[in-house]
Formats: C-alpha cells, sequence, structure tokens
C-alpha cells in the first residue's frame, strides 16, 4: 500500500554536517556574520557552511576575525589582508513587513574593492534557500564553476516499518515525503527539468516503475512487466527512460520512450544487464553485466548497437553514472569485501578510489560535477556523505534515525 | 568541524531578487521559485486520494512464511523438510546448493500434489554491492528454485518469483552471519 503526498509533516530527523576530511590547498574566504535583527535564519551561517563543503575554501573562523563589518564601506581592508584573507562576504538582513531584505557583498580583500553585490527580498521561509542562492552566486563568482547548492536531492528511508521517497535541500535540510509505502521503494531518478522523479515500488508485491510530479504529487505507472522493473534513468533530454526489465528472461536494459510507450532492447542474453546511466550527450547508455563472470561496467550506444566493456580493474564495477562534464564515470567499486566509490577518467580509463568503504553505494554526481554523493553504512548505521572528485573533501550528512540510502542529486 | 545549524520550515514561495545598481545584472527570473515551489504542494495534494491508500501494513516477509495458515501440520513438523521454506546461497551465487535440494524437492512433491497450491519465490541478496544488481541477483536465485521445481514438474502457473534483493533483510546486521542469513528465496505459500 502506497501513501503519496503524505501531509503529516516530516519529522525534521535531519540533521548534522559533518564535515569528515578537509584540505590543505584552498582559497581563504571570510563569511562574516551578517548584521541581522531577529531573522529566523543565520543565513550568514548556511553560506559559510555551504562554501565550506566544497573544499574549494579555506573558511575563516568567526574568533579570528579582526571586526564584523556588515557593509563594504565598513571594512577596514589592511586587517582582512593581515588575517591572510582572500576574499570576504559581508551582509545584512533586516525586516520589512512580513518579508526580509537581504544584502550582500563578496569583495576582494587585495584588490580592497567589491566583486558582486545584490540586494533581494525574501519571506521568513525562504531565507535559508535564499541564503543557498547567495553560495550559488559567491561559488560561480570565485570558481567560475555553478554551485549546486540551491538543488535539491532524492532518497530512500526507511523507519517505522516503512519506506519512504523525501526530498530535501542539497545539505539535507528541509526533508519531506513525497511517497510512502509498506513495501520497498527504490532507484529515484530525477527528470532533467527537476520537475518529476521516477522511482520503483513494490507496493503491489512486485516491481513497478513510477513518474510522480513532485508539484501535485500526481503519478503514472509506466512499467509493470513480469519480473524485474528496476533502475529508471531519464536521458537528458527527458524524453526516454531507460530502465531495466526481465519480461524475457534475464534482466535487459531497454529504453523506454514516454511519449509512444515503444520499448527500444538494447542488450540480450543471459547475463544480468541493469543499472543503465546516460551519457551527458545522450548517445549511449553505461550498465552493469555480469556476463564476463563478475559486475563490470559495459557501454551501449542508446540506438541499439555494439556494447564495449569499460571497466577492468577490481572483482566488482556496478552502478555506473557519468559526470556532467560526461568525462567521468562514478561508479561502485568492489574488492573482496570492501565496496568503495570509485572515479573513473573515460580519456585514460584510470580508476580513483575516492571513498574508504566498506559498504559504499549509489553515487550521484552535483550539477556542477564537483561532488559525488553516495550512501554509505558503518557501524550498522546507514548515511549519506559526499566527496568531492578529488576525493580531498569528505561530508556526511547525519540523520538522526532510520536507513538513509540512494540519494539522487536534483539537476 | 563540526556544524548543528538549526532546522528551519520552509514553505515555498516565490523568491525575489533583484540586482543592486551599482552591481552587475542578473536576470531577476533566475529564483523565480518554480524550482521549489512544488515540493510542498505535493504534500499537500496529489495522491492522497488514490484508492490504494487506505491499506493496513502488510509487514514484512515472515522468517517462515507466516502467511500460510490453511497449510497442514507437516508444514509445522520439524522432521518434514516442509518445514524449511528458506534456501539460502553462497556469495554472488543462484547455485541451489546439496543441502536445500531435499527441501525444494519436497516443496515441488507437495505442489504436485496439490496443484490448487500456489507459491510465490521470493530471492534476496545480502546488502553488499549495488541494489539493482542485488535485484537481479535475487531474481536469479529465485528462478533457480523455480527451475529446479519446474523440472521435477510443479506447473509453471502455480509458481511467481519477486526479487527484493537487498530491500527485505531477514536479519540487519554488517557481518557474515547476517550475509549468509540474507542471501534467500523464501518459499512462500498463498492463503488459499
Amino acid at each position: 500500500m502506497l501513501l503519496c503526498g503524505l501531509h503529516a509533516p516530516t519529522p525534521f530527523a535531519a540533521l548534522s554536517i559533518e564535515i569528515t576530511e578537509g584540505t590543505e590547498s584552498a582559497l581563504p574566504v571570510a563569511v562574516v556574520p551578517f548584521a541581522a535583527s531577529g531573522a529566523p535564519v543565520d543565513m550568514s551561517a548556511v553560506i559559510n557552511a555551504d562554501l565550506q563543503r566544497t573544499g574549494y575554501f579555506k573558511m575563516l573562523d568567526q574568533q579570528a576575525m579582526p571586526a564584523q563589518p556588515s557593509t563594504l564601506q565598513e571594512v577596514n581592508f589592511k586587517d582582512w589582508q593581515a588575517a591572510n584573507q582572500n576574499y570576504m562576504v559581508v551582509g545584512k538582513v533586516s525586516p520589512n513587513g512580513a518579508q526580509y531584505d537581504i544584502q550582500f557583498q563578496l569583495l576582494d580583500v587585495y584588490k580592497s574593492g567589491q566583486l558582486m553585490g545584490y540586494r533581494m527580498t525574501s519571506s521568513s521561509n525562504d531565507l535559508r534557500r535564499t541564503a543557498h542562492h547567495i553560495s550559488d552566486l559567491i561559488f560561480e563568482k570565485l570558481t567560475g564553476k555553478k554551485g549546486s547548492f540551491s538543488g535539491r536531492i532524492a532518497y530512500i528511508t526507511t523507519s517505522g516499518g516503512g519506506h519512504q521517497l523525501q526530498v530535501a535541500d542539497a545539505d539535507g535540510f528541509n526533508p519531506q515525503t513525497v511517497a510512502s509505502s509498506t513495501e520497498p521503494l527504490m532507484s529515484p531518478s530525477w527528470s532533467p527539468d527537476g520537475k518529476r522523479i521516477a522511482y520503483v515500488s513494490f507496493e503491489h508485491k512486485s516491481a513497478a516503475i513510477y513518474i510522480q510530479v513532485l508539484a501535485n504529487g500526481q503519478r503514472e505507472r509506466v512499467a509493470e512487466f513480469p519480473g524485474i522493473n528496476g533502475a529508471p534513468a531519464w536521458s537528458p533530454d527527458g524524453t526516454r527512460l531507460a530502465l531495466t526489465l526481465s519480461k524475457d528472461g534475464s534482466p535487459d536494459i531497454y529504453v523506454l520512450n514516454l511519449a509512444s510507450r515503444a520499448l527500444l532492447k538494447l542488450t540480450k542474453g543471459y547475463s544480468i544487464d541493469t543499472e543503465p546511466s546516460w551519457s551527458p550527450d545522450g548517445r549511449s547508455i553505461v550498465f552493469t553485466s555480469d556476463k564476463g563472470g563478475k559486475p563490470q561496467l559495459y557501454l551501449v550506444p542508446s540506438q541499439g548497437g555494439e556494447e564495449k566493456r569499460l571497466t577492468f580493474s577490481g572483482g566488482y564495477n556496478s552502478r555506473g553514472s557519468f559526470s556532467p562534464d560526461g568525462k567521468y564515470l562514478a561508479m561502485v567499486h568492489g574488492n573482496g569485501n570492501d565496496y568503495r566509490i570509485g572515479l573513473m577518467e573515460l580519456a585514460s580509463r584510470t580508476i580513483n578510489v575516492l571513498t574508504s568503504g566498506p559498504d559504499d553505494e549509489s553515487p550521484s554526481f552535483a550539477p556542477n560535477g564537483g561532488m559525488i554523493l553516495y550512501a554509505s553504512k558503518k557501524g550498522g548505521t546507514a548515511f549519506l556523505s559526499a566527496v568531492s572528485i578529488d576525493g580531498k573533501m569528505q561530508q556526511k550528512l547525519v540523520f538522526s534515525s532510520g536507513e538513509v540510502r540512494e540519494p539522487a542529486w536534483s539537476p | 568541524m563540526k556544524l548543528k545549524p538549526t532546522l528551519w520550515a520552509i514553505t515555498c514561495s516565490a523568491l525575489l531578487l533583484t540586482a543592486c545598481g551599482d552591481t552587475e545584472e542578473k536576470d531577476p527570473s533566475f529564483l523565480d521559485g518554480n524550482q521549489q515551489s512544488g515540493i510542498k504542494d505535493a504534500s499537500t495534494s496529489g495522491l492522497n486520494n488514490d484508492a490504494g491508500i487506505n491499506g493496513s501494513a502488510m509487514g514484512g516477509s515472515l522468517p517462515n512464511g507466516g502467511r500460510s495458515a490453511n497449510l497442514g501440520p507437516e508444514f509445522s513438523d520439524p522432521n518434514n523438510p516442509l518445514s524449511k521454506r528458506i534456501v539460502y546461497f553462497m556469495l554472488d551465487s543462484s547455485q541451489v546448493l546439496q543441502d536445500f535440494v531435499p527441501v525444494v524437492a519436497a516443496h515441488a512433491q507437495y505442489l504436485i500434489a496439490n496443484p490448487s497450491q500456489h507459491v510465490v519465490l521470493e530471492g534476496n541478496s545480502d546488502e553488499r554491492g549495488s541494489r539493482e544488481y542485488n535485484i537481479a541477483l535475487g531474481e536469479k536465485r529465485a528462478k533457480s528454485v523455480a527451475e529446479m521445481m519446474k523440472i521435477q514438474g510443479v506447473s509453471e502457473s502455480q509458481l511467481s518469483i519477486v526479487s527484493y534483493g537487498e530491500e527485505k533483510p531477514a536479519v540487519s546486521g554488517n557481518d557474515e552471519s547476517a550475509w549468509e542469513q540474507n542471501r534467500r528465496v523464501e518459499i512462500t505459500y498463498q492463503g488459499q
């Protein structure tokens, strides 16, 4: 039995964010606490945490700040140069009726001037999201790359004997249950426009794939064949869904045209073929197959064609997913009892192991390609972690109860 | 460093962004709120009216096929192989081990003698590796048991297969003992 659009507020089970590993070569940035009278969210703290967990920046502790200016005019740049800061962020939040006016400025400490400044208005309830958007703006200005702070993550939880599909902010805050069932839910996949999620539900005691509209909770069953209906993956243009069906015997990769409902079968044979994932150009699909005896990653043209084996090192490589630039594949890389997140550079085919295991799975790239979100288990608890693609920065999203798994970062 | 920010419930409404006059211009629609307005609506509308909603919990699979209330006493006699309804497997393998051949055979004979009976073979895996691959592995195990039953003469119409992969562990735990107990096919008789 399935409950969708559950109205009962999701218990705010989340969350603390632990930075478990950092890097020394990061850019020094000071986010000065915003001058804020009575704002319910400490926006500068949210921005500070966002920037910190990218691994690109070394954030200045509040205690080490020479002063707490809130506008460019109040800044004595010499003090901040002496504190070895390259950049700083100042701002203020002031109530304006039922709204808040927010102003922030990103300053170049050595050039003693402003790089960027915005004034914006937000409702009290949107202050946290607004802070994430500010983080995106700052990140893009400083790195030239898009930020991933204002996106969302979908994931599956198990608590109270039931299974939930939840959607939260990218930092794990504000979790909301969008589907709930006493039977397992699996494999959430975002549509490229971020408005729909495809997932697997066992609510009828067999597997089926649904597409649910987040805005209204309405959903449609798109696959319920005999056997496995699994691993939905949206094509980059949003018109097709790659999936795994075992209706003909063994699990094979198919592409479902969402408009015509036509099915294109891409793999055949007696092996397990599953976990399709699209290349960003939509031309290829990576999938897991045990046709060589052990699970390894293969590539097949999305219109059908010859398969090519991609991974050879390690006894277990599965659940590949392309980086947004198409240059890397993240995967579950297993050796013996140890399963970690591996990152393969497609040009050289070398695999870097990014995480410490022993049971890491479900890697999902941030939309800017800079971080990989994955599920991990340690000491009997299941949680989500994120690692920068150079492996130098690790963060852990700690949920207070229940098992959390299968994260998917929204586009 | 450990950060513990406070949580805030967010309801979503349009967010307005205007650039400061003396700074760079951005498209004000950048934060038009369309993306973030949806999810809260999903919590308040949508499938709440769906007919499938108000069912009671079915619970997970009981370790001993607890739904088969109408089965005969032989199913609870520990000396009868019919009392065993779980077939265990080696790591990454779907081969029915010698120890479980008599168990599968006993259920096959029972099904042949009772053609109105129907079983669901529920394939499962341990927690290691990726989840959809484990779904495939669980199905392969259930199909091995089904094949063995069919070879002995059980009608295909008496058998259904579902794989839960690692989604319905029999026991929780991250050690070899837990993994062994989770790599299994449960033979579940449907209520008559």
